[in-house]
């Protein structure tokens, strides 16, 4: 990675710095999706995200506003930064600066670690609400398909037993795995395990669901599977955010696609605009080595 | 491993060859085996019969007494492992904790039980505790001993099987929104444990050899009770004897429910 030395920025909100009342920033390519109903305000915003390594700079003041029933999809280069900036919206990461507002709640960066109770409990919530499916699956494996997938609305929501297991069978029923229910995750197929991991999230009912590159562990004849789920939860309406390599999906499903290089957006727009006629010639450039590299 | 032909395609015979070849060279190897293990007990047990032979009156007698020491020592191993898992599992949660003072503690409880021989803790809790008036008796003594000394050893196994758990585990579980607290109850300590159970069996195994060491004190365990017996009588050799047996027989029991435990898990639908 190279040192950029062009980010005066960060100066502005270095550590111990206080701004005085910074005008609100506010994502320019922000719009309502297809689905959204009127009058709705977005859901997910993130504002002004900065994120350091040590000295590498990987977010350069990201700015990323979501309406609800949107799916957006974030492209780029492995290491462009656009998993950790999905990564920083549930504080899986903690970022540098910037602030995060997730349905309403905010939570502002806090890399010295110095948060309070009260900020711990808004990032739970923040994660209850935003759920994330990882590219590793990471189902629990000592547990059945079923206990994955109740253990966080009982244990984080408070949910009874019973109606957990309701929920948690609905969405089996969802992503067409009812009959493995009381089968380890050791037993599935990696599609089986990823459609799982999604039912998990979704048996949250969670407001927005995090992708972070869902099908990048699959087998290829098994990433069929895992984007036709995706794909008709996007049409249904459920809010996304996905990190995806799959150009595909995000001319399928995509509301607006975000093309992120060396942690700042280059190009943003409808998927047919960005994926078909790139603008940019980075753009243009990552896009064509992905799509012939076949 | 047998030849698996493609339906309707012969097999070569050299093929048959290479595994009948495989079948006589296992076969061989375990004859031998099993006559070296004859062979070397049977001259040893031989050599040592002819020069003192089995006072067959005195064990007769005494034999009874000495066995009933295994179930001492199995008390004392099984109780003593248990407290030794407790300790060593908060002894983990300390080593791997951001709080200097939990993580302090741990370290030095590892450090010191680790740095200092088993016997000389025996002995400290025995002999010198006394004078700062804390009086133990034998068998609280052994317990306490080896389960603090267990727990040292296995505080490092836990820690390690803690950290054997894929990170992945712990951010889907916060990715939830689960407490921290639940993160290492419900998700990262059942797979710890999962992995650390080989070892805790091996420990425990050792442990039922080490429990002899508490006979210093009197606790009226197998190796206590031979010395009782063969001391005063002048049969030490006889009483010795069957206790070395006595532990053998008992390790070679415990390592076969170890293995066949292991197998189980290996062969599990929970294991990944």
């Amino acid at each position: 990675m190279n040192e950029s030395t062009n980010d005066a920025s960060i100066a502005d909100i270095a550590p111990g710095m206080t701004v005085d009342a910074p005008a609100p920033v506010h994502d320019p390519f922000a719009t309502p999706g297809a689905l959204t109903p009127a009058g709705a305000s977005t859901i997910v915003s993130a504002t002004n995200l900065e994120k350091y390594y040590g000295h590498n700079h990987v977010l350069k003041g990201c700015t990323l506003e979501v309406y609800p029933r949107e799916t957006i999809c974030l492209i780029g280069r492995s290491g462009s930064g656009k998993s950790t900036l999905l990564r920083c919206i549930n504080f899986l990461e903690e970022p540098t600066a910037g602030t995060i507002v997730v349905d309403g709640v905010e939570v502002k960066a806090d890399p010295l670690h110095h948060r309070s109770s009260a900020d711990r409990e808004r990032i739970r919530k923040i994660r209850t609400s935003a759920q994330m499916v990882f590219q590793e699956f990471n189902l629990f494996p000592h547990m059945k398909v079923i206990d994955n997938l109740i253990e966080g609305p009982i244990k984080t929501k408070g949910v009874p037993r019973e109606q957990a297991i309701a929920t948690a069978e609905k969405f089996l029923d969802k992503v067409g795995l009812r009959e493995k229910r009381d089968e380890y995750p050791a037993r599935l197929s990696g599609g089986q395990k990823q459609r799982v991991a999604i039912a998990r999230a979704l048996t949250m009912e969670p407001k927005v669901l995090l992708f972070d590159e869902p099908t990048s562990a699959l087998d290829p004849t098994l990433v069929g599977e895992v984007l036709k789920v995706m794909a008709e939860l996007a049409h249904e309406g459920s809010t996304m955010i996905v990190v995806t390599h799959e150009m595909a999906f995000a001319r399928e499903a995509a509301d607006r696609v975000y093309f992120i290089e060396d942690g700042v957006f280059v190009e943003v727009g409808l998927p047919d605009q960005v994926i078909e006629a790139p603008r940019d010639p980075r753009t243009a450039t990552f896009l064509s080595r992905l799509l012939n590299k076949v | 491993m047998t030849a698996q032909a493609t339906a309707g395609e012969a097999v070569p015979p050299i093929v048959l060859e290479i595994e009948a070849a495989d079948r006589g060279h296992r076969t061989r190897f375990r004859i031998w085996f099993l006559l070296t293990w004859v062979v070397v007990l049977g001259a040893l047990g031989t050599f040592l019969l002819a020069k003192v032979g089995v006072n067959v009156g005195f064990l007769q007698e005494w034999l009874p007494f000495i066995i009933g020491g295994v179930w001492v020592t199995l008390f004392i191993s099984v109780v003593s492992i248990f407290f030794a898992v407790i300790l060593a599992v908060f002894g983990a949660l300390g080593r791997l904790s951001a709080n200097p003072f939990f993580n302090g503690l741990a370290s030095l409880y590892v450090s010191v039980v680790r740095g200092t021989p088993l016997i000389v803790q025996i002995l400290f809790i025995f002999l010198a505790l006394p004078a700062a008036g804390i009086v133990v008796p034998p068998l609280p003594t052994g317990i306490i001993a080896l389960s603090f000394n267990y727990g040292a050893y296995l505080t490092e196994v836990f820690r390690a099987g803690i950290q054997a758990v894929p990170g992945g585990q712990v951010e889907a579980a916060r990715a939830l929104g689960l407490p921290e607290r639940a993160v290492m109850r419900r998700i990262i300590l059942p797979q710890a444990i999962r992995i650390v159970i080989p070892a805790v069996g091996n420990d425990f195994i050792a442990m039922t050899k080490d429990s002899a060491l508490v006979y210093v004190v009197g606790v009226q365990e197998l190796l206590w009770r031979a010395q009782a017996a063969g001391r005063p009588t002048g049969q030490s050799f006889q009483t010795i004897i069957v206790a070395a047996l006595m532990y053998w027989g008992l390790t070679m029991v415990l390592s076969a429910f170890q293995a066949r435990l292991e197998k189980r898990m290996a062969a599990g639908d929970r294991n990944r």
